[in-house]
């Protein structure tokens, strides 16, 4: 194909691309009308239904429940899956024996006295934050997933602060594959728990509440949240914890090597 | 000037700041700086969300591309880095 032929080939390409591109265009719906029936249906009925105020928490952890177990497994196995990648083996050792990688070792300059002071002063609010964003999903828009992420950064603040020692004794490995484990193990079992009783898998069977939007209106709702959180605050806290090992294994390696 | 006609304002600027931001997110050539602006981008995004009335999503942008994803490239960039 000579250049010229490649152009012809790319113009026409093009032109049909825009053509179809801007005859679907046309046929949208106006901005901001949504014209399909659920959202209209489930809006009109979520709040009687299910005493819960955050009605994107509704949808996710009962209206479409069983996509959810999926999606949170998606981030068990991913969890799971990096920390067999990243074991490290009996007989493993990272070598480096390069001078850059002896250079590497000097000492490494302590943390300074403004981030220590600012990170730990954050850690406090964060996991409040973090806390009651996984526990309020039934009364506004957070929810497990939110919530689970910022309780993990509080971690990842302590190390932050240069409190390796502290953050390791923080994130005992069996610990965090424990919670994991809860987490993920009591979405599912809420919804056999359903099953057992003889009613569709992942029926809110809990008791509603009298309050819509009160803390422990919504039944499975809130519980399910909760645990989301607890599942997704200790798969980040275990993935970006086995990325920390290897990186500070690298470093004590090349520490090794220069002595 | 009408809520309405602020409310058209205010989205209107917040996706033209959002198609800039994506454009120096793939412009960007030096690792180490593109997570930075990748995160700067999030929040972006985060803002965007919020601004088209969606606050749940404005969270788990917030969280997952503000700091998660950055978080971990960071530390993967730092793991495969070659020392110089």
């Amino acid at each position: 194909m000579t250049p010229r032929q490649r152009l012809w080939f790319f113009v026409i390409a093009a032109a049909g691309l825009a053509a179809c591109y801007l005859w679907a265009f046309a046929g949208l719906p106006g901005f901001g009308n949504y014209p399909g029936p659920y959202g209209p249906a489930i809006l009109h009925e979520v709040i009687g239904r299910t005493n819960a105020t955050g009605v994107v928490s509704a949808v996710n952890f009962e209206y479409r429940g069983f996509d959810t177990v999926g999606e949170e497994f998606i981030l068990f196995t991913a969890a799971a899956g990096m920390s067999v990648v990243l074991r490290r083996l009996r007989d493993e050792r990272e070598e480096d024996s390069s001078p850059a990688a002896q250079a590497e070792s000097r000492e490494i300059p302590a943390t300074s006295a403004a981030v220590r002071v600012l990170t730990l002063l954050m850690v406090g609010p964060t996991a409040v934050i973090g806390w009651w964003l996984a526990t309020h999903a039934q009364t506004n828009p957070s929810g497990g997933f939110q919530g689970g992420v910022i309780l993990a950064t509080a971690f990842f603040l302590v190390y932050l602060s240069g409190e390796f020692i502290v953050f390791r004794r923080l994130r005992p490995d069996a610990v965090i594959d424990a919670s994991e484990a809860i987490g993920a193990g009591g979405f599912a079992a809420i919804g056999v728990t359903a099953v057992a009783m003889s009613l569709p898998y992942l029926y809110n069977y809990l008791p509603l509440g009298t309050i819509p939007g009160a803390i422990s209106s919504s039944g499975t709702i809130a519980l399910i949240s909760f645990l989301v959180g607890i599942e997704v605050a200790s798969a980040f806290v275990l993935i970006i914890g086995e990325l920390l090992d290897q990186t500070l294994l690298r470093q004590a390696a090349g520490r090794e090597g220069s002595s | 000037m009408t809520p309405n006609a602020v409310m058209d304002i205010l989205q209107v600027t917040v996706l033209v700041l959002v198609a800039a931001g994506a454009t120096v997110v793939v412009r960007t050539r030096d690792r180490v700086r593109l997570v930075l602006v990748l995160s700067a981008y999030g929040m972006l995004l985060a803002i965007l969300f919020f601004v088209f009335q969606a606050p749940d999503v404005t969270l788990s942008e917030l969280t997952v591309g503000a700091i998660a994803l950055p978080l971990i490239l960071l530390l993967t960039i730092a793991k495969v880095r070659k020392p110089q």
